[in-house]
Formats: structure tokens, C-alpha cells, sequence
């Protein structure tokens, strides 16, 4: 259970980012943030695992604060939060299989982790992540030689092998073709709906968002304008939630269905 | 073509914007008689002109007729001073790599933020560069006597002011992808740096140590002219001694080598990156 508390974020140059943010997270619920760029969704996304530390308020994770914690209770919080990215921040030059395992350092000493010596275990962790995402052929090929999903599939692998509760996703399909915007998604939702994993994904795509999400929250300046299912977000929700009517580019299309 | 196919090709008048003046060259003009000042009036403050280079090559001809034919059994004698030399640069290197490393980490601002330890350090690192290599040499001479190590030494401080600053500006231009990610994955910071941050530099930083071997066996050769080790002592011995033949001995041999592992060298680097 995620739970953010009265949270706000405001940037010393005074902008605010998030406002009185008031949050209760249920365990295995899908949840698509939407907003304009510049709402704040990807500020919220990395509050919860303090990639961004917040001004005011308070987060609790399975009830123990991330706000307040520090060195090896934080680190300890964070290796239950898997993250995805945009850029899928892979180390492009080294292979798919370390690129998993990195997955795991959370659970081991540094010591233990410096030469890389992960325990069989974690190998076999490390591959079953690999086959649920359909990319283990791939474990010994260098990680820049793959396609954008094929990066991010990697990167949904390292999450699982992490062994998170939470994933947080920020714009994962952002930049790539509707195609593998699909796939993406369609592994995201299994993985959600076989493990049982809390997921929380930025997207800008509306019919995306109404397509896998069991819930909607529509941020607006740093402030949340609807929070429900998503059947009661409506065309008129989305027009709240924009400020103004929906345009073309944030529905992709066809592909959906 | 006539005059009406230019007319609609360029209308005869687009705008009543004014256009601009072609930039003027004085700029130009100024750098290069500059240029011919500082050149000038160095070659007058150093008293050297063309005169005296054309009045020395009678002196050159023959100082290179005397170094040949080279005394091609020099080579037996050389040939533990050569190797000396080579070893030298070795362990010079590979203790300023070893260096290098953390205090590369300390400069990156992207990974240390902590701006009155980098500042610091990179002034040190600076500092460090200024100082030839062969006065590191003689310095350490003083400290520790005649013979290699202080030529290992004087290396070492060499290495580590290079690799250092090649390896900390190629540290600042990580993708910071990977140092989130492992965040977000609970990491302690060195493992963020193991996992994202040493990938992502590694062939970089190998690079940077051939690439000061190169450098450091060449300096290695010359160290020996103030008592630092390797081959440069039999510089000064067989020149003192007038006997040229075996300096030209030295020379080649020097040449071979360094060929050599600048050949071997380059050829690593370019498989590296």
C-alpha cells in the first residue's frame, strides 16, 4: 500500500511542483497518471521512491516512511519499488543478463557485489524475468544492440527480478512505435495481473490509459483533479483533467482494441 | 536568359528590410600581424635566426656522418637499460591509473557534488600538469637517489595528472540513465557506481592508460639524462664520451620501441572503442 500524505514539492525557484497531494494506493491496482506535460506526473512517480525528494508532507510504503528514512532502511524501501523509464536507462554497453541482475545488488553486500558474483539464485531469477518478458534469447547480447522495446522488455525484467511490489513506470512507451507500445503494455498489465504487482504508469496516451488502467488520477498544475475507475473518466473527465478539449495526438490510435 | 526569367526567379524587391553589411575583416587582419609581432619578437629576445641554422649545418653533416654506421654491437650493452625503461613506464602507468581512479571520481561534478572537495582536487590535478616530467624526476632523484624509482615515481605523478583529468571530464559525460536506475533499485553508492558507472567508462579509461604508456615510455628514455633510471643515462654517457656511433645505437633502437608500442597501442585502443 502506497499512501502519500498532505505531499507538495516546490522548487526553490518557487514553482510548485506538487500540491497537497492526498493518496491511498491499494495493493495490485493499475494506475495510469495522466496530465499535460508539466502537471507534475512525473515529479509524483518519483516522490514515491524519493528519486525526487519532496517539500512537504509524507509517503509510507507498506506503512514505513520513505520520507524519513535514510541509508540502509531507504535503500531497503527502494528494492521493493521497481522503476521504468522513458529512456529505459539500461548500461548500453554491457550485456542483457548484468543489465537484470543489477536488479538484485539491493539484496547483497557491496563487497559481494563488486565482482559481480551473484549467487544461482539470482541467475535463475535473472532468466525467469527474462522468459516472462519473451526476450531470454537475448541474455548474452549487448544491451545496445536491441530495439527500443526490446530495451524496455529488459528493463520490466530487471524490475521483476528485483522481486518489486511496486512499479512505478514513467512514460514507458513515451518513445517508442505504437507496436511496441503494445507489447509494452500488454507485458506491464500480465505482470500486474499474474504477480500482483502495484502499478503506477505515466502516460500521455488517453485511450492507452483507459485501455489497461484500473484507475485514473488527472493531475492539473500539481494538483489532483479526478482520481476514480476508469469508467467514470469520461470524455468530459479528460477535458477537466486537459483544461481543455482532447486533441488528436494524445490518442494513438487504432492499434488499441 | 532574359531579363523577365530573372524577374520571377528573384523578385526585384522581398522586403523592405534592410540588408546586413558583410562583416568586416579588420579582425582578421589584426590576429595575423599579431602573430608575425610574437613571432618576430621572440626570434629576437632568443637571438636565433635562420643565419645561424644554415652557418650549423656544416656541424650537423657531421655530427650525423660520425653517428654512422651506428655500433651495431652496442645493442648487447643497452639492452637491460631498454627493458629497464619499458618496465618503468609499466609500473609508472599502472600506479597513476590505480590513482587516477578515485581521484577522477572525487573531480566528476556529476558524481561528487560535494563542491569544496572537487574544487580542490582539481586544482591539485591542474597543478600536478604543469610540473614537467623530467623535473618530477630530478625532484624525486634528490628525495631517493640515482636509479629507476624515482623515474617510476615522477611517471606515476605524470599518469595520475593525465588519466585523472582525461577519465574526469569522460566521467562527466555519463548517461545519467543508469546511475537512476540503480538508485531506484536500492544501491549503496558504490554499487551505483560498479554497475552504471564503471560499464560506461571502463574502455574509456583503458584507452587513457595505453594512450599515457605511449607517452610514458618515450618520457621513460629521458629520464635517465637526470639520473632517473632506463636508457636515457647512456645518453649522456655515450655523448659525453663522443662516441656518436653508439648514441645512434640508442636512438634507433629507442625509435623501434617506441614504434612499436605505439603500433601495439593503437591498435588495442581501436578494438577498445
Amino acid at each position: 500500500m502506497i499512501e502519500l500524505r498532505h505531499v507538495s514539492k516546490s522548487y526553490p525557484n518557487g514553482v510548485k511542483g506538487l500540491h497537497n497531494i492526498n493518496l491511498t494506493i491499494h495493493p495490485g491496482e493499475f494506475i495510469a497518471v495522466v496530465g499535460l506535460s508539466g502537471a507534475g506526473k512525473s515529479t509524483l512517480l518519483r516522490s514515491i521512491n524519493r528519486l525526487h525528494e519532496i517539500t512537504d508532507g509524507e509517503i509510507l510504503i507498506d506503512g514505513a516512511s520513505i520520507t524519513k528514512a535514510s541509508g540502509k532502511e531507504l535503500r531497503t524501501i527502494r528494492r521493493g519499488i521497481g522503476m521504468i523509464f522513458q529512456s529505459f536507462n539500461l548500461v548500453k554497453r554491457t550485456t542483457v543478463l548484468r543489465n537484470v541482475l543489477a536488479g538484485r545488488v539491493g539484496y547483497h553486500s557491496t563487497m559481494r557485489t563488486l565482482f559481480g558474483l551473484f549467487p544461482d539464485h539470482d541467475k535463475e531469477l535473472a532468466f525467469r524475468a527474462l522468459e516472462r518478458v519473451n526476450i531470454v534469447e537475448k541474455a548474452y547480447t549487448r544491451s545496445d544492440e536491441l530495439s527500443g522495446g526490446q530495451q524496455q522488455r529488459v528493463a520490466i525484467a530487471r524490475v521483476l527480478a528485483q522481486e518489486a511490489k511496486i512499479i512505478l513506470a514513467d512514460e514507458p512507451v513515451a518513445s517508442l512505435d505504437p507496436l511496441t507500445t503494445k507489447q509494452v503494455m500488454d507485458d506491464l498489465k500480465r505482470i500486474n495481473q499474474d504477480l500482483g504487482i502495484t502499478t503506477l504508469v505515466n502516460l500521455h496516451f488517453i485511450d492507452l490509459a483507459r485501455q489497461y488502467a484500473t484507475r485514473i488520477i488527472g493531475l492539473r498544475a500539481g494538483e489532483i483533479v479526478f482520481d476514480g475507475p476508469v469508467e467514470e473518466a469520461t470524455d468530459d473527465v479528460f477535458n477537466h483533467i486537459y483544461g481543455r478539449p482532447i486533441q488528436q495526438e494524445e490518442l494513438l490510435g487504432d492499434l488499441v482494441g | 536568359m532574359s531579363a523577365h526569367d530573372m524577374k520571377s526567379a528573384v523578385p526585384s524587391k522581398a522586403s523592405s528590410l534592410p540588408r546586413p553589411k558583410p562583416p568586416r575583416k579588420l579582425k582578421a587582419i589584426l590576429t595575423g600581424l599579431i602573430v608575425l609581432l610574437l613571432l618576430a619578437g621572440s626570434a629576437i629576445k632568443t637571438e636565433s635566426s635562420f643565419s645561424e641554422l644554415f652557418t650549423g649545418l656544416p656541424n650537423m653533416l657531421d655530427l650525423i656522418k660520425e653517428m654512422f654506421p651506428p655500433r651495431w654491437s652496442y645493442f648487447d650493452d643497452i639492452t637491460g637499460a631498454m627493458l629497464e625503461t619499458i618496465r618503468m613506464a609499466i609500473v609508472g602507468t599502472t600506479l597513476g591509473a590505480i590513482f587516477a581512479i578515485p581521484i577522477a571520481l572525487l573531480c566528476a561534478s556529476n558524481l561528487n557534488t560535494i563542491k569544496w572537495l572537487s574544487y580542490p582536487v582539481r586544482f591539485v590535478l591542474n597543478l600536478i600538469r604543469t610540473i614537467p616530467d623530467l623535473l618530477l624526476a630530478a625532484l624525486f632523484v634528490a628525495i631517493f637517489g640515482l636509479g629507476p624509482l624515482p623515474g617510476i615515481f615522477a611517471l606515476t605523478i605524470f599518469s595520475l595528472g593525465l588519466i585523472g583529468k582525461l577519465t574526469y571530464e569522460a566521467l562527466e559525460t555519463i548517461d545519467r540513465g543508469p546511475l537512476e536506475a540503480m538508485t531506484a533499485v536500492g544501491s549503496t553508492p558504490m554499487q551505483r557506481i560498479i554497475y552504471s558507472v564503471v560499464p560506461q567508462i571502463q574502455a574509456h579509461f583503458m584507452s587513457y592508460v595505453l594512450y599515457t604508456f605511449e607517452i610514458n615510455v618515450r618520457a621513460a628514455a629521458v629520464l635517465g639524462l637526470v639520473g632517473a633510471g632506463g636508457i636515457g643515462h647512456y645518453y649522456e654517457v655515450t655523448l659525453g664520451f663522443l662516441e656518436y656511433d653508439k648514441t645512434c645505437t640508442i636512438i634507433l633502437f629507442t625509435l623501434a620501441i617506441v614504434l612499436f608500442i605505439d603500433w601495439m597501442s593503437t591498435r588495442l585502443r581501436e578494438k577498445l572503442l
